[in-house]
């Protein structure tokens, strides 16, 4: 599906030709990155769409408040097993309530979910980088607002997303239409720009005209559409927009799915966690030019009866972080990757009546990849000296942000985050 | 200018009449009453497009805006119920404060899981209000006052999840349709008195010596002036102090006297005693809040392209048309219907370059494919359902300041989503996996082309009926020859609408 040389001889085209209608006959993100390129044959444009060496952010999404202190468990803390007697989980082969903690760090006494074997082999490995006590100041307890500030990267959780931002700021005000890509229903705020707009589909089949599988009405659809801006419709008028868009769409959608019909290169656990990141790396493989994925897992908000609950989900996540590591690395591609891991908050230190914890603040963050500082970075929030019950965070989340934005992706996180933050180096 | 389905414009437009002088009746015609229909409602069928054609434009307007003489829906407060929000009485929250206390699990336990299944009751009782404020959209014999409601909930945006309480909702729905056209003047007054809004922007928490600003600031910012518009931010924490003690219980407005700071404020400039009532209509006599409100009714009503498309002159022509209609606001103290009446009755309405000149909004599309092709409605959920995942959660815009609307309603998610829906609507025919309910209903096309003769006819008359732009000859080659392959007229103009339905051009009106 990837034609290296349409560009070139799309850009040929419009160098030699400069023919309007024609460029109205692209979809806007091949024009875009054909004008981009045309200005790389003259001055130095560090961003080249499509080059193979790009480097590639993937956001995993905990819905519904993440139990940190059951996540990166910290077993060697007394007070944990205190303000949890029927939740807190052993230590390293000493199992309790269900479960003994992977060894992390012996020294801090801090260790993994027993059911996250996935992250314990990637950890082994040195692709796993832990940040605890990840949060912000005033912390906001519901999880919408929590999930608002965690998505635009601003302490009221208004305006534009954080990697919405960030794509603003990488397009120069010309996004190109799959330079961020959200396996889900709807697209995650986060990667709202001022006028950047993500991809978003649930399945690759739901992406696409469903009038028609085959035959002439579909054969017509594709006619129509593909005529892009059509002869005669005024540039920048409403119906060349659309026109254009509803072509950018069809390309997009092609490429999508095309790139999810090859087998993956490992075989991957059922989880719809474990799908979306199979998607994901069947778009990393077939060289889309994405450099922003988005997924996202729910069901963590175990007010009740926890233990099994997280436990599946721990399973899960872990499991499914595994396999697509995994694959990246069959392909080649793991050093383009850095996936970060985060929840809209942890959650009380206090188990409740319920054998479940409520909502709290402060959580740990993960950070997958051969290419991040592998092990556990910056000091775990104290378990005594807390805030109404609840963690004080220990590294602000915009400081993740900064590290990602500025080491990874090489962009201007001043003017994406607004402001300087402190944070552990957490990229190699 | 006139256009027809089939005229093809292929030079630059002329802009349209900078100011909103009448259409001439002569040019009133049944393209013009199509218009007329889709943008002071959300369209409607070609014979209602004919008979108000026939009208004649003033009394075609009329019908429209004067509206009172259509049969209303009639509403009831016993449609919802009142009573799911609080979630727990006074009795039950301090049961629970002592269960908890005393360590009480059993009780705890009971008390909470009564609190999660009204919880659960609003949630669903606010999916209940946004399928009956669909159906009325779809049935209204009173379009403008279900459209000017939609154009009023963006406006003052309120967010059911931050208000948790779906009646509220229900009642805020209600103040905007009994305003719908009326004094803005009025309308504000009640917006200040809204439960929902009150909640939604922290003024119940609002009182003397610590007021919240949230409302006074949105109250200047997005309300009545827009951002920037002459005011300070000392006008906003005078306004909070005017406002303190706007409150409301069990659903309903109070004004607490005890929470309210009487003392003296300085609001642009004047010194008083002033009251949250004080500081609207202060704000509300600046001519920037005409200004303001009659800009983005063009943007609503007449063209959502951006200023920065357009030629020169039809930038000038736009602003000018937008100051005729602020005048004329103040001129009828506010008062919507004559504005309105005076946009849908001018030149500049009708104008070839505000045709097919506004990107359908998820609810637009929705309701007029419905009352404009005549498809079943399906099942109202789904609907709801299709305008969430094309950007449109009904009581749930995206924050205070509402939609966007425009250009910003299309990205390649939503183009497809929209697309989709149409099928639905044609077929009944659910997308796996969208979480949409199959519908059998069958949808016989084939009245739409009337007697068509033969496949260019038919194709001709669908064009001419879903597109609010005139076809292109491509369109319309390709459809006919996609059309003549297709010999039941019912198969042939249900595939024929399919494929319009599918058009980039489709999502315009």
């Amino acid at each position: 599906m990837h034609e290296p040389n349409a560009y070139s001889r799309r850009i040929f085209i419009r160098q030699g030709v400069m023919l309007a209608s024609f460029a109205a006959s692209l979809p806007h993100f091949l024009q875009e990155s054909a004008v981009g390129m045309l200005a790389a044959d003259g001055a130095s444009v560090g961003n080249r769409p499509g080059v193979p060496d790009e480097r590639i952010l993937v956001v995993v999404q905990l819905s519904g408040g993440n139990d940190g202190l059951n996540c990166l468990v910290p077993y060697g803390d007394r007070e944990y097993h205190a303000a949890r007697p029927n939740l807190a989980l052993g230590e390293p082969g000493k199992p309790k309530n269900g479960g003994a903690a992977l060894e992390l760090d012996a020294a801090l006494g801090l260790g993994l979910h027993p059911n996250l074997t996935g992250l314990k082999e990637l950890h082994d490995s040195g692709n796993l980088c832990v940040v605890p006590g990840v949060g912000y100041p005033n912390p906001n307890r519901s999880h919408f607002a929590s999930m608002d500030i965690w998505q635009t990267g601003r302490p009221d959780g208004k305006g534009t997303g954080w990697l919405g931002r960030y794509v603003d700021a990488a397009c120069n005000g010309n996004p190109q239409a799959d330079m961020a890509v959200a396996v889900g229903r709807t697209a995650p705020p986060a990667l709202m720009g001022a006028t950047a707009k993500p991809v978003a589909f649930e399945s690759p089949e739901l992406f696409r005209w469903l009038g028609s599988d085959k035959g002439a009405m579909d054969a017509e659809y594709q006619r129509m559409v593909r005529a892009g801006a059509l002869p005669g419709v005024e540039p920048g008028s409403q119906e060349s927009f659309l026109m254009r868009t509803a072509l950018d769409a069809q390309v997009t959608s092609d490429r999508i799915r095309a790139a999810v019909r090859k087998q993956p290169l490992v075989s991957y656990p059922g989880s719809a966690l474990a799908k979306q990141l199979q998607t994901v790396a069947a778009m990393i493989r077939d060289g889309m030019k994405t450099r922003v994925y988005y997924v996202s897992m729910g069901g963590f908000d175990t007010h009740a009866n926890q233990p099994n609950q997280h436990g599946n989900l721990m399973r899960q996540f872990g499991d499914a972080m595994l396999a697509f590591q995994k694959d990246l690395k069959a392909q080649g591609n793991d050093g383009r990757v850095v996936t970060m891991c985060f929840s809209e908050f942890g959650r009380r230190v206090k188990q409740n009546a319920s054998n479940g914890t409520d909502h709290g603040t402060a959580g740990p963050v993960f950070l997958v990849g051969p290419r991040v500082q592998a092990g556990i970075r910056g000091k775990h929030p104290s378990l005594t000296d807390l805030d109404g019950g609840d963690l004080k965070f220990v590294t602000d989340f915009r400081g993740v942000y900064q590290e990602l934005l500025g080491k990874w992706m090489r962009a201007p996180t001043e003017k994406v985050l607004g402001g300087k933050y402190a944070a552990p180096a957490l990229l190699a | 200018m006139q256009s027809d389905a089939t005229t093809v414009v292929l030079h630059p437009m002329r802009a349209p009449p900078a100011d909103l002088r009448p259409l001439p009746a002569a040019q009133f015609d049944v393209a013009a009453a199509r218009h007329l229909l889709a943008r002071a409602g959300f369209g409607g069928t070609h014979a209602q497009a004919e008979a108000l054609a026939r009208m004649g434009l003033d009394a075609a307007v009329d019908l429209l805006v004067k509206y009172g003489t259509q049969p209303a829906k009639p509403i009831s407060p016993d449609d919802f119920d009142r009573t799911l929000v609080p979630l727990l009485t006074q009795e039950e929250r301090q049961q629970l404060q002592r269960a908890r206390r005393d360590r009480d699990e059993e009780a705890v336990e009971r008390l909470e899981r009564k609190e999660n299944q009204s919880r659960a009751n609003d949630r669903r009782q606010l999916g209940d209000i946004k399928k009956w404020w669909l159906a009325r959209m779809i049935e209204s014999a009173r379009p403008l006052e279900e459209k000017m409601t939609l154009f009023w909930h963006g406006h003052f945006a309120t967010g059911a999840r931050t208000v948790e309480d779906s009646w509220a909702m229900f009642q805020q729905n209600n103040l905007f349709r009994a305003h719908a056209t009326g004094s803005f003047a009025t309308l504000v007054l009640g917006v200040i008195r809204d439960p929902g809004m009150l909640k939604y922007l922290d003024n119940d928490d609002s009182r003397k010596g610590r007021p919240n600003e949230n409302l006074a600031r949105e109250l200047l910012e997005l309300f009545i002036l827009g951002e920037g518009s002459g005011y300070t931010e000392a006008d906003i924490k005078e306004g909070a102090r005017a406002l303190t003690g706007y409150t409301f219980r069990d659903e309903d407005f109070v004004f607490r006297q005890e929470n309210h700071d009487g003392g003296p404020k300085t609001i642009f400039g004047k010194r008083g005693n002033w009251n949250g009532d004080d500081f609207a209509r202060m704000a509300m006599e600046k001519p920037a809040c005409s200004e303001f409100i009659c800009g983005k009714l063009y943007r609503f009503f007449v063209n959502d392209a951006p200023e920065s498309d357009l030629p020169a002159d039809q930038r000038s022509a736009r602003r000018a048309a937008v100051r005729d209609l602020a005048a004329l606001m103040r001129n009828q103290q506010y008062e919507m219907a004559p504005v309105l009446g005076r946009l849908f009755r001018s030149a500049h309405f009708y104008d070839p370059s505000n045709r097919g000149a506004l990107i359908k909004s998820p609810v637009q599309l929705v309701v007029q494919t419905v009352r404009q092709l005549g498809t079943p409605v399906r099942n109202l959920g789904s609907l709801s359902a299709a305008c969430d995942l094309m950007g449109q959660d009904l009581f749930q815009p995206p924050n205070v300041k509402g939609w966007d609307g425009g250009r910003s309603w299309i990205n390649t998610s939503t183009l497809f989503v929209r697309q989709n829906l149409a099928i639905y609507l044609l077929t009944g025919r659910r997308p796996d996996m969208y979480d949409w309910e199959n519908d059998a209903e069958r949808f016989d096309a084939a009245g739409l082309a009337g007697g068509a003769r033969d496949p260019q006819e038919t194709v001709d008359r669908l064009l001419q009926l879903a597109l609010a732009v005139p076809a292109r000859p491509e369109r319309r080659r390709e459809l006919t020859e996609f059309a003549a392959t297709r010999s039941d007229p019912s198969d042939r103009a249900l595939s024929t609408l399919a494929l319009i339905t599918a058009l980039p051009e489709y999502q315009l009106t």
